[in-house]
């Protein structure tokens, strides 16, 4: 079946080659039969890459290890779910998820914009086939994800264990959805621009993608930092990865469109602006693929080895160019139709919105990118850590909540100091009281947190605000009470109200960010059974050694031959708090030479991290057992000269029991941080909030307030 | 195997040329059906009934845009004047500003729809 899914990938190519033709062919010359057709062939790709991604599903599934994929990143030991999810654990597979979903999202966009903006769909459809025909293209030529070895391996190396996370095998696709998503607004947008139609129709048609991409990133950035804080033993969520930063880039970039689009919608300003986030998002999707794809930078993400760089660098070099062709040339049809009337105004707030997040996105992409550059220049590897990039972000991401503040309440063309002073008496008396409760508390250590919180108590108290006032406007006008009231200014002001939920839930996750990272308790120690340590205000004792062996006992699937670990007892104030069961994952390595013994758990250990949390706090765990203790060794060594391969286990068991009987000193790294779950919590918050605000109103609803605002305002003109 | 997976792409490729290929042989069939005119023959393209249709249609979308968008902003008008966030005097002002633009707009579509109208029907 091998043969087939590489058919599909060829013929994929020619449908893609065959669209951007008659798509272009169609525009030109009137012919709307080519457009059509061009139109379609989005259709077909997206069905004949479906068809090949079930062929690679049934192989991973069915464990046909002829297939260099499914041996490389697949096992018969590898529990189903993760079997299905390793489709996309390596390069080739990760290639095709790609231009699958790409191809999904491009016919969902090209089907619902099929009766609008032929001519501008017709240029967008060329585009996007173009990006399929891309990573069609870098399948067929460099990484084909059907590439098989006869014969076949009896059996396959097996997952990464670092992935075999449910919220790993999630993430991918994902952070996949939100790239992709992104060249949608990029292929109208350029489809706008040369056809010269960047009007209120193009915003209609390419919002709800543009937060779309927005939503799916920013949920699979957070999967990403909810699986680097779970599993991974460093027992942080973010740390300035490239690839984490490569996803961050265009999330900001999107961040900025969503918000001054509204501002093109209402005013007709910030066209140029517009149109080079747009471009610049989804660019920055496209160097995002590249970072992860071609491996050029080191990372825990990034696979080695294939060289996917130069068909990158030159499709990213093609995009950049063209962007900048296309804003330059035309200039003339993006001119502001009005002027910024205050720079108290709404439009001032977002605009201040728009430079802090390009300011953000640019500090990530030069310390991102910096290591290549320097690379370049100077010949020697540089590299930026966390202490230069917090130096950076921090104040823009105080500026930053702190306009999510102040957007809510300000109003559109101008703001009076009158009415300034009326809108913001709650949020900043709300900033106030929190800064005074914060001193009372003894919360004053951390400057910056504080100023975190007090921005953070700000856009609840301007949230808050909102909420109110609409409500009590809503049940002045219609009589209903308070909950219905809330309920249906919701429901008719979606956009606005979704979005006022959003800025809540970055809010919350803000001060999550800013709690944990600045009041953390962390110690780093050797224990042994029975020993305690302080951390924070938490006791913890190293109960007794815990050590599994698979795969009877094997509960979570992680595939590790041997599990060592510990039964931690926590206490606060002589009260017991939690049990905590850190462990550490002993793998199966490739190398014959380390022993029949050695080789069962030679490979790279992974930890496997015990958490406890809570609304308040999280307590974490991680311990890294010391298989290198003298007993241990003599076990394993005595295991390799006198045991054959098969028998290996057997000293595992005997390993296992001398760890239970005489357990070594472990090394425990231990951290007790202050609202962690707010940024879980908070980011719950903003997908909430964003599908309330992307939510369509049913066409009746539609139908009915169109009627409804037509003739009010003939009526206000005949009054006026 | 072989003739399997060649006979299962060959199945493909047909559905994918019937699915692709349907616009065109749909437009040949017209143009065969409905033969043109020698009168319409010698119209330059940009003149054909269907690009002039095409030009309304792409017309009235873009009003039809603008014309939600301004109702939007109508509507978000008046909940920011109820919600304390406008005075009354700017409420006004804004207000009516908004709706001549919306009336304007309305006018637009209307003409549009008077022009489609008048216009001869196709053949």
């Amino acid at each position: 079946m091998a043969g087939l899914g590489f058919a599909c990938l060829l013929l994929a190519l020619l449908v893609c080659a065959y669209g951007i033709g008659a798509s272009l062919y169609g525009v030109r010359t009137g012919r709307v039969e080519f457009s059509e057709s061009g139109r379609r062939s989005v259709y077909a790709l997206a069905g004949i890459l479906t068809c090949a991604f079930i062929v690679l599903e049934v192989a991973f599934l069915g464990n046909d290890f002829a297939f260099n994929t499914v041996a490389d990143t697949s096992s018969r030991t590898t529990p189903a779910f993760y079997r299905a999810a390793a489709v996309w654990s390596s390069q080739e597979g990760s290639l095709l998820l790609w231009a699958w979903l790409m191809s999904l999202w491009s016919s969902l966009a090209l089907f619902l914009t099929r009766k609008r903006m032929r001519d501008v769909a017709a240029y967008a459809t060329a585009i996007m086939l173009g990006f399929g025909g891309f990573f069609v293209a870098l399948m067929v030529f460099y990484a084909n994800p059907f590439g098989t070895t006869h014969p076949a391996p009896a059996e396959g190396a097996g997952l990464d264990p670092l992935l075999r996370f449910p919220t790993m095998m999630i993430h991918p696709p994902m952070l996949y959805s939100g790239y992709t998503l992104c060249t949608i607004p990029l292929a109208f947008g350029m489809g706008a621009l040369l056809a010269r139609r960047v009007d209120a129709d193009w915003i209609k048609a390419i919002r709800r993608f543009a937060f779309a991409a927005w939503l799916f990133l920013g949920m699979g950035i957070l999967l990403g930092a909810r699986w680097s804080y779970s599993e991974l033993g460093w027992g942080g969520y973010w740390g300035w990865d490239a690839v984490e930063n490569a996803s961050l880039m265009p999330w900001l970039t999107g961040t900025a469109f969503l918000h001054s689009l509204m501002i093109q919608e209402k005013r007709g300003m910030l066209k140029v602006w517009n149109v080079s986030l747009v471009l610049a998002t989804g660019t920055l999707a496209i160097m995002g693929t590249f970072l992860v794809r071609s491996g050029i930078l080191n990372s825990i993400h990034a696979f080695g080895g294939q060289t996917l760089g130069v068909p990158f660098v030159c499709l990213i070099a093609v995009l950049i160019a063209g962007s900048i062709y296309l804003v330059v040339s035309r200039r003339d049809m993006l001119r502001s139709e009005h002027r910024l009337d205050s720079w108290l105004s709404r439009e001032a707030a977002f605009m201040a919105n728009n430079l802090v997040l390009v300011a953000l996105c640019f500090v990530i992409f030069w310390g991102t990118y910096f290591p290549l550059i320097s690379e370049a220049l100077t010949g020697q590897e540089a590299s930026v850590g966390p202490p230069w990039f917090d130096r950076y972000t921090v104040p823009l991401a105080l500026i930053l909540v702190l306009l999510s503040g102040i957007g809510p309440v300000i109003t559109w063309r101008r703001a009076t100091l009158a009415n300034a002073r009326r809108n913001f008496l709650v949020p900043i008396a709300s900033a106030l009281t929190a800064l005074l409760i914060l001193e009372i508390a003894g919360v004053t250590q951390k400057p910056l947190a504080l100023v975190m919180f007090c921005c953070a108590a700000f856009v609840f108290g301007s949230i808050g605000q909102e909420f109110f006032r609409g409500a009590r406007a809503r049940r002045a006008m219609a009589g209903e009470a308070a909950p219905l009231a809330l309920l249906a200014l919701v429901r008719r002001n979606r956009r606005r109200y979704g979005g006022y939920i959003v800025h809540i839930g970055i809010a919350v996750l803000f001060v999550g960010v800013a709690a944990s990272s600045s009041f953390q308790h962390a110690s780093e120690l050797g224990l042994s059974p029975g020993q305690s340590t302080r951390v924070g205000s938490y006791d913890v004792r190293y109960v007794k050694p815990t050590a599994t062996i698979t795969p009877k006992y094997d509960q979570e699937h992680t595939g590790s031959t041997l599990a060592l670990g510990a039964v931690l007892d926590v206490t606060k104030g002589g009260r017991h708090v939690t049990t905590l069961y850190p462990s550490e994952g002993f793998y199966a390595s490739e190398e014959a030479s380390q022993g029949s013994v050695g080789s069962l758990i030679g490979g790279q250990p992974v930890s496997h991290v015990a958490l406890d949390g809570g609304i308040t706090r999280d307590i974490w765990a991680a311990i890294e057992p010391d298989v290198e203790a003298p007993a241990l060794e003599r076990i394993i060594k005595t295991g390799n000269s006198t045991l054959p391969p098969e028998d290996g286990i057997v000293a595992i068991a005997y390993l296992a029991r001398e760890y239970l009987k005489h357990p070594p000193q472990a090394q425990f790294h231990f951290e007790v941080s202050p609202l962690v779950m707010w940024i879980w919590l908070g980011g719950f918050i903003v997908l909430t909030g964003a599908l309330i605000a992307i939510w369509p109103a049913p066409s009746a609803v539609r139908a009915r307030v169109f009627a409804r605002s037509r003739a009010r305002a003939v009526r206000g003109l005949a009054r006026a | 195997m072989d003739f399997l997976i060649a006979i299962l792409t060959l199945a493909l490729l047909a559905l994918v040329v019937a699915v692709v290929g349907a616009p065109l042989r749909r437009a040949r069939k017209l143009r065969v059906a409905g033969a043109a005119a020698p009168e319409d023959a010698r119209q330059p393209r940009s003149e054909t009934p269907a690009a002039v249709a095409a030009r309304d249609t792409r017309r009235r979308d873009e009003l039809e845009a603008a014309r939600e968008a301004k109702y939007r902003e109508i509507r978000d008008a008046e909940l920011d004047y109820r919600t304390g966030k406008l005075s009354r005097e700017d409420y006004q002002a804004i207000d009516a500003d908004l709706r001549a633009e919306a009336i304007e707009i309305l006018n637009r579509l209307e003409e549009l729809s008077a022009e489609r109208g008048s216009r001869p029907r196709d053949a």
